[in-house]
């Protein structure tokens, strides 16, 4: 149950003189739900797309374990292998869907590598041969059981540029969700949601871990989301680990506290911040 | 006279009682009277006079008619568009579109009138437009009334759903044009022309159009596929058949090794980069004499043969040339040009509609899929584990095969090539089919390769003033359509079929 899916030692990032990840280590581990969490500039979407493949780093390790046994060694892989071979599918802050394509075309473009395999790299697939067709069932079919868990079965045919804004971050999540990952990263996936939208978020994520088994990465300003749907959480702050532990320990963490509220620790707590946080002032 | 907004202000709206609608009606010819005599006043002095230099005199002509021709257009063309706005559409519908359909019959009857040519085409051109402004008045009318797609996308939308119906009718017509009665050489002549562009516009349209990579010099390929079919064909004596796919494949290798360092640049850069290749191609072409002859250029290309049967009129001894056959197995004929260029006819509409079934098979296909999504977002695709680099590569390559197929007709329908056919101009009139037709589009190259090409050919009556009216219509296109005529994306599954879905 506790095995590490993803080990990060030592991870270093620097752009020109500055710094923007130094030294970071941590583990997410199998089946659970890891947040990152951490200040403006802190340092987690460089984390993330280093984790990813968007960054090479130059110092540290970052290698995800699959339940085969077999080792990644991220570091060493190019992008787009990260999410074909090693199965790590993301999110982006700002969402990066397909916008003048339709929301199922989306959904199909994400099961591309195993669509392309049926095809016989398209050579087979020109003649129209049964192979391919069972594929592309089985792809629509994936599609629409996401489709349907994130409440966007009756727009399937709509162009996803003319979603709404919630919708559209659930269906980034449902496309990372048809390629089958091991491991799901979410760069900030209640940004911008309504209260009532960010419940159903939480929901959906607690979901993708019970039911799919797999291991989410999170990113998350967020504190409400935060604290109550991860298993472990880590604190990143100017590029360096505060902290390290499950939500309760996390929260009480005196340095954690004076990273998000500042040095001068006898300041008055903005009752919101007091509240996420769980501090009594 | 285009005055008026593109969306039509429903200033004047049809009165409902019949005074005043005629104190409506006497105002708008009132304007338009007055916009006539200025433009008299303006003609007079700049259009009614010339002066002629006869020897050491100077003279002074007249040339009324046409110029109180040209001021009758503009008094007219107002109070037509004044009309619009009024609301009788419908009206200045019928009349410009009468006016507009009777020229060409004309022409096609041969009872158009002789003289003061480009005036007509003039007039043709601004009935013309007139009419397709009263139709889109009425398409923005009933979009108005239902629907949330702008008249032009709902326009682009309904060809491209008909073109189910369309493409039969065309393809039926394209392959019974060389037998209608007035299909003679020149005719012939064109078609293939128009052809072999289609065909380029729908290769090329798999790299711009769905690919999304802009490739200024797309030309390269099509001089590749020529040349080494020229050359091939030569050196080894390969009839016209057997050196076709090897032209496709040596082209399509040199869309993989030019594409294989440019297609990490994006957008701008990858065109120039691309323009550089197409010149490069050229320049290669023009200085290698060993191989291609240089300025030259390579002569007698072997003509394609019918089943090994030449179309000659003395064919050498022992060989039946086609006319012999015909006239022994079937009917009776002698020998003509034609029947060469009819067959060259046929050849290209095969190679152009496997083009086309390509195309639309691979639409259905994942990597066509992965090509749109690129064209969107190609960070997104990294993340979903697309490899953008061998993706892009089978774009290019595609495009450059049917490019070199095309080049290798090209090559075997003028017996003689050289690297002057393969400049710059040819290439932005490609990518100006693909790009005018609307990008993506299969119909809408093909409407565009015929206006394009069948276009200046048509024009060619006008003579001098051949290449203002092309302008002017690319002008007008880009006015109404600026993404291209047809550009309307259908998606390529649905989950519930289009009758389904709420109107």
């Amino acid at each position: 149950m506790t095995a590490a899916l993803l080990t990060v030692e030592h991870l270093t990032m620097r752009f020109g003189g500055l710094v923007a990840v130094d030294d970071v280590s941590f583990t997410a581990i199998d089946r659970q739900i890891t947040a990152l969490i951490g200040p403006n500039g802190a340092g987690k979407t460089t984390v993330f797309n280093c984790v990813t493949g968007f960054y090479r780093p130059r110092v540290g390790r970052l290698a995800l374990r699959a339940a085969d046994g077999h080792e990644f060694l991220l570091e060493r892989m190019d992008g787009f292998r990260i999410a074909q071979q090693a199965r790590i599918a993301r999110t982006f802050q700002n969402i990066r869907l397909f916008p003048r394509m339709s929301v199922l075309e989306n959904l199909m473009v994400a099961q591309h590598n195993r669509l392309m395999r049926a095809s016989g790299y398209t050579l087979v697939g020109l003649f129209g041969l049964g192979v391919y067709r069972r594929a592309r069932e089985a792809a629509l079919e994936r599609a629409r059981y996401w489709l349907d868990r994130v409440h966007l079965l009756d727009r399937a045919d709509d162009e996803a540029g003319n979603l709404p804004y919630g919708a559209q971050r659930r269906l980034e999540i449902a496309r990372a969700m048809c390629t089958e990952p091991v491991l799901l990263c979410l760069d900030e996936p209640a940004a911008g949601l309504n209260a009532r939208e960010s419940s159903e978020l939480n929901e959906l994520i607690l979901f993708i871990r019970d039911a799919h088994q797999i291991g989410v990465l999170l990113i998350e300003h967020d504190m409400s989301v935060v604290m109550k749907i991860s298993d472990h959480i880590v604190v990143l702050d100017h590029g360096r680990k505060l902290a390290d532990g499950n939500p309760a320990a996390v929260r009480s963490d005196p340095s954690v506290i004076r990273a998000y509220l500042g040095e001068e620790e006898d300041e008055e707590l903005p009752a919101e911040v007091a509240r996420d946080l769980g501090v009594r002032s | 006279m285009s005055s008026t907004s593109a969306a039509p202000p429903p200033a004047v709206m049809p009165p409902a009682t019949a005074q005043p609608r005629r104190a409506a009606l006497a105002l708008i010819v009132k304007d338009a009277l007055v916009i006539g005599a200025i433009a008299l006043a303006l003609a007079i002095p700049l259009v009614g006079f010339k002066t002629v230099d006869r020897g050491s005199t100077t003279l002074l002509e007249t040339r009324f008619g046409p110029m109180l021709c040209g001021v009758s257009v503009i008094a007219l063309g107002r109070l037509a568009f004044s009309l619009i706005n009024a609301g009788y559409t419908r009206t200045v519908f019928t009349v410009a579109a009468t006016l507009a359909s009777a020229w060409p019959l004309a022409v096609i009857l041969g009872a158009a009138p002789k003289g003061w040519l480009p005036l007509a085409w003039m007039s043709w051109l601004v009935a013309l437009s007139l009419a397709l402004r009263a139709a889109y008045v009425v398409w923005s009318e009933r979009a108005a009334a239902g629907g949330n797609l702008a008249p032009g996308e709902r326009m682009a939308a309904t060809v491209q759903r008909l073109s189910a119906f369309i493409a039969p009718v065309l393809i039926a017509f394209a392959v019974a044009m060389p037998m209608l009665p007035l299909a003679d050489q020149r005719w012939v002549d064109l078609g293939i022309l128009v052809l072999t562009y289609i065909m380029l516009g729908w290769g090329l349209n798999v790299v711009v159009g769905l690919a999304g990579l802009l490739d200024l010099g797309y030309v390269a390929f099509y001089a590749v596929g020529a040349y080494s079919f020229a050359i091939f064909a030569k050196t080894f004596a390969l009839n016209f058949w057997e050196a076709l796919p090897i032209a496709g494949l040596l082209a399509a290798t040199f869309g993989v090794l030019l594409g294989f360092p440019v297609l990490r640049l994006r957008g701008d850069y990858l065109a120039i980069v691309t323009l550089g290749f197409g010149e490069i191609v050229r320049v290669v072409l023009l200085n290698w004499s060993d191989l291609s002859n240089g300025p030259k250029g390579i002569g007698d290309i072997p003509r394609p043969s019918f089943f090994g049967m030449p179309f000659s009129a003395a064919p050498p001894a022992g060989v039946t040339s086609f006319h012999q056959w015909f006239s022994q197995h079937l009917w009776e004929v002698s020998f003509s040009p034609i029947q060469r260029a009819i067959y060259l006819y046929y050849i290209i509409l095969a190679l152009a509609l496997l083009t086309n079934w390509f195309t639309l098979r691979i639409r259905k296909l994942p990597i066509s899929l992965a090509w749109e999504a690129l064209r969107e977002d190609e960070i997104a695709c990294r993340a979903l584990g697309i490899n953008p680099t061998s993706t892009k590569l089978t774009a290019f390559a595609i495009g450059a095969m049917f490019g070199g197929f095309a080049g290798a007709f090209f090559a075997t329908r003028q017996g003689f090539i050289s690297p002057e056919s393969f400049n710059f101009m040819e290439s932005a009139i490609i990518l100006a089919i693909v790009v005018l037709g609307g990008m993506g589009t299969q119909i809408g190259v093909v409407i565009a390769a015929i206006l394009l090409i069948g276009g200046p050919e048509w024009f060619r009556d006008l003579e001098s003033y051949r290449m203002l009216a092309f302008g002017a219509l690319m002008v007008l296109i880009m006015i109404w359509r600026p993404r291209g005529l047809l550009a309307f994306r259908e998606p390529t599954l649905r989950l519930k079929p289009v009758s389904a879905k709420s109107p």
